[in-house]
């Protein structure tokens, strides 16, 4: 046995390098957005000086006012708040259903839809983006919100189902039972005794499909052509300055700030059900 | 011999499929008709930028993909090249597996370190676990606008600090050099997703009973022995799971690649280049038969996982 001094010395060392340690992985994982935040607020003098400066001396605010002048992004961001929100609506309406008859009926053929749906959950997008692109020009809804909703349900829906059986397959089965005796139908009972039940399995995945639609980049690019249309990703990674080679990083990072601001929020106050979500059936598995 | 199935189980059966049909109908709407659709294209001619009626052509873009059964008038690739089908395809093959194996190896490892540090006993682990969210919660597309930014050749942050630090004696332009590009791309993809990598390994962290450690200490087992015969093996079915996910999202990286390089020839993957030859080349015929090869390779793959894994549905 060590003589205590040392003990107490080792333990002092190796709480020090924990600390020491978290505090370099927690800098790598928040400075970026920081740097952003910087960037977003300097003026063009600061943004292109050598050597780099590290904080704009005074705040240039105007460069939050200029990605809404300068730029459709009003638009672009209503755009994608449609999208998203009609997106997740969609998946949450359609998906419940399905997620109640996989999570607490006993019938044949259950195995292969379920299977079929972790399969279509996880096969790329790109498999499919000749033949959407055909079937969305076909349907007139080329260069339209309803394009794009059309696309995105190929994204949110399976995976929507997927975390949603999850979570109706811990409801108790007496619950249920109890509805049935009362005369409720199928219907009922999962209107009245398993949504509210699976409410928060419903915020969970509702969140997951929002945050997805959101974020979308490949389908947004390929399936809207004007600003009246284009999401946020796509107009984020587009934004042009005057001139040809003048690419505006103060705008361009103020809108990245303005974006990820409201997810980081809801990311934030609904750490644990996102949490929940992603590992949801992935553990359980 | 079949057993009749009783009135209950027949009616349950009905209304479960009823529950069923609006999504296997979305379903089969989205992913099923257009996956169809893009097999049927690619053996076609189809052209979206010419103004012909498509013909059928066949196997022949596969061919030309692939090179199989080409002769040497034929092929497009070298001469004495090993490979005898379209080179660029090959390319983004090369880009897309040394982005996946590369990345996928410095998520697993560094998420294990962040994981195993925000289990320990750590004040403070509420606020880690929120800053693990950011990356995670930041659009891709943004993700890769703000470093590119930052990865400036001249005005760029991470050029400052390393001159700062003494590690480089000039700035690097790491995105425009051929021999920094895609582990530039790598590098921003291990920033955005080891976060989830830690945040999946630290859910499996916390199902490990911790009398078992206490089991360990009793048998005088140290820190080391306690992680490679405890922590390890408990932790492999989330690992797995982690590393499955991952690798399906690595092989169709797009976003990323898209925005930061365009279809530049050093980092273009089969995603942006199946893209690149539908979208800019007009080329739907071709485009999709690349893209109906990364359905089949990644296919494979999943369904090794359904199977390896035994996803249970009950």
């Amino acid at each position: 046995m060590a003589p205590p001094a040392v003990r107490l010395a080792a333990r002092l060392l190796r709480r020090t390098l924990l600390y020491a340690a978290a505090a370099i992985v927690f800098a790598y994982m928040v400075f970026p957005f920081l740097w952003a935040v910087g960037s977003s607020l300097k003026s063009p003098a600061e943004l292109f000086a050598i050597p780099v400066v590290y904080w704009p001396s005074e705040p240039r605010w105007e460069n939050y006012r200029d990605v809404f002048s300068e730029q459709p992004f009003g638009r672009n961001l209503l755009n994608s708040a449609v999208v998203a929100v009609a997106t997740t609506f969609l998946s949450l309406v359609i998906g419940a259903t399905a997620a109640y008859a996989l999570g607490r009926y006993r019938f044949y053929g259950k195995r292969p839809i379920f299977y079929g749906m972790l399969a279509v959950s996880m096969f790329p997008q790109i498999s499919i983006l000749g033949g959407m692109y055909v079937l969305i020009q076909a349907f007139g809804i080329y260069n339209t919100w309803i394009g794009l909703v059309f696309s995105y349900m190929v994204l949110t829906l399976p995976f929507t189902v997927w975390v949603l059986t999850s979570f109706a397959r811990d409801i108790p089965r007496e619950l249920e039972e109890a509805a049935r005796v009362d005369g409720a139908t199928p219907l009922q009972t999962l209107w009245h005794v398993i949504v509210p039940i699976m409410a928060p399995g419903l915020v969970t995945a509702g969140l997951l499909a929002f945050i997805q639609a959101w974020n979308e980049y490949l389908f947004a690019l390929t399936f809207t052509v004007e600003n009246s249309t284009r999401t946020v990703p796509v107009a984020i990674a587009n934004f042009s300055g005057a001139g040809q080679h003048e690419i505006p990083w103060a705008q361009i990072m103020a809108a990245s700030v303005i974006v990820t601001i409201p997810l980081i929020a809801l990311v934030l106050v609904f750490q644990r059900r996102i949490v929940a979500g992603l590992t949801a059936g992935a553990v359980k598995g | 011999m079949m057993r009749r199935l009783s009135l209950l189980e027949r009616r349950q059966a009905l209304t479960a499929w009823l529950f069923l049909a609006p999504s296997l109908v979305v379903v089969a709407l989205v992913a099923g008709y257009p996956l169809y659709r893009t097999i049927a294209l690619s053996f076609t001619d189809t052209n979206i930028l010419e103004d012909r009626p498509a013909e059928f052509v066949g196997w022949q873009h596969y061919r030309d993909l692939w090179g199989i059964g080409l002769t040497d008038e034929e092929s497009f690739a070298p001469e004495g090249a090993w490979f005898r089908g379209d080179h660029d395809w090959l390319r983004a093959i090369r880009n897309t597996l040394v982005f996946t194996v590369v990345s996928i190896t410095l998520e697993t490892l560094l998420g294990l370190l962040i994981a195993l540090l925000v289990h320990s006993e750590l004040r403070g682990r509420g606020v880690m676990r929120a800053a693990m969210l950011v990356p995670w919660a930041i659009p891709t597309v943004v993700s890769a606008q703000m470093w590119t930014w930052m990865l400036n050749d001249q005005f760029g942050v991470v050029n400052d600090i390393l001159l700062r630090l003494g590690v480089i004696d000039r700035g690097i332009a790491w995105i425009a050099s051929p021999d920094t590009a895609l582990w530039t791309i790598v590098a921003v993809d291990v920033w955005k997703t080891t976060p989830f990598m830690a945040l999946l390994l630290l859910a499996g962290l916390q199902s490990i009973p911790a009398g078992l450690y206490e089991a360990a200490n009793v048998d005088g087992a140290g820190p080391v022995r306690r992680f490679f015969h405890v922590t390890l093996p408990l932790l492999k079915p989330a690992l797995l799971v982690a590393l499955i996910f991952r690798t399906l999202d690595a092989l169709r990286v797009f976003d990323i690649v898209q925005v930061m390089m365009g279809t530049k020839h050093d980092t273009i993957t089969m995603t942006v280049f199946a893209r690149q030859q539908m979208v800019d080349f007009g080329d739907f015929g071709y485009g999709s038969a690349i893209s109906t090869s990364i359905f089949l390779m990644i296919g494979v793959f999943t369904a090794a996982y359904v199977v390896a894994l035994r996803v249970e549905v009950d």
